[in-house]
């Protein structure tokens, strides 16, 4: 099982998650953004960080990299991509996945650990039983997913909605949960086939207990699985 | 060169965070009047001279603007 890790000028995250993946025991790699060549991995990582300086909107530059054009090849044959928070961003702006992400509604940067219920969902990233409460780092100022009530009504109804912000017991707060503003508490969706996976919080600093927690382990270990299970 | 201005702001029903702090803002100075603030941006284009408009709005609508979130007006300025 191999992990591709997507470096884009400005990404700073994509360090953590290749050690994250390999304290799983799991293989990765590094991928330039000029690259065209995804051969050998079996699945894509868009890491967090600022790409382009955040400039125009965050991804809305990124999306035009070279590697961006390979990225959506593999995602439409089905591979399993997932967007961690500024990768979230790239794949809505590259259309992977609806919605936007705007800026927090509160106008600051928020960084955080922050409770997220497992939703009934098709997304492949994850294995846990709906209504599990894990505790993931938040760190962003552009978090606040929007999207028009026809595609809201749409994701939900075809279990694109794999995480929503919460209190930690697992309930949602009177006027909601999310830190950032987001429309219905949502933290991370997917794409219709489940293969795309993009979400704000960040699984990889909670993989190695030595950075204060193990529970996102499952968001690599899980797609780890179902490539080799598949192979 | 040929001289565009492009004004991108959010479409309606899409909360724009900044335009609602300064009309807080605004009202907390003392500015009563103030009934709504929205906060977009505003780009200045120089192409070359012959660039059809429908060129520009490709450019608006590829990059320099987000269609799920955002609208934008394009205005022509003339020679930059």
């Amino acid at each position: 099982m191999r992990f591709g890790v997507v470096r884009f000028p400005g990404s700073n995250c994509e360090q953590d998650v290749v050690h994250a993946v390999q304290h799983l025991g799991f293989d990765a790699g590094y991928i330039w953004h000029g690259d065209t060549d995804l051969a050998g991995y079996d699945a894509i990582v868009l890491p967090g960080g600022f790409s382009y300086g955040d400039y125009i909107r965050c991804g809305a530059v990124a999306r035009f990299s070279p590697v961006m054009a390979e990225v959506v090849r593999f995602a439409e044959r089905g591979g399993p991509v997932i967007g961690i928070c500024n990768g979230f961003q790239i794949l809505t702006e590259a259309h992977l996945l609806p919605g936007a992400l705007l800026r927090n509604t509160g106008l600051k940067f928020v960084c955080k650990p922050a409770s997220l219920r497992v939703e009934e969902s098709v997304c492949q990233w994850l294995d846990l039983p709906p209504g599990t409460v894990v505790s993931v780092p938040v760190n962003h100022n552009e978090g606040n997913f929007i999207c028009d009530d026809e595609t809201l009504e749409r994701i939900r109804g075809n279990g694109q909605v794999v995480l929503r912000y919460c209190e930690p017991d697992g309930t949602t707060a009177d006027g909601g949960s999310a830190p950032n503003g987001a429309l219905d508490d949502i933290a991370g969706i997917t794409n219709e086939r489940g293969n795309v996976f993009g979400l704000m919080p960040h699984p990889e600093r909670v993989v190695d207990p030595v950075s204060g927690g193990t529970d996102g382990q499952e968001f690599f270990s899980a797609i780890a699985e179902r490539v080799v299970n598949a192979g | 060169m040929a001289r565009f201005e492009i004004y991108v702001t959010y479409k309606k029903g899409i909360f724009d965070p900044p335009g609602a702090t300064a009309e807080r803002a605004l009202v907390n100075l003392g500015y009563d009047e103030v009934g709504s603030v929205k906060i977009g941006k505003y780009i200045q284009l120089e192409v070359a001279d012959g660039t059809p408009m429908e060129r520009v709005r490709e450019m608006c609508d590829k990059l320099l603007a987000n269609p799920v979130i955002e609208d934008y007006r394009i205005e022509t300025v003339g020679e930059a």
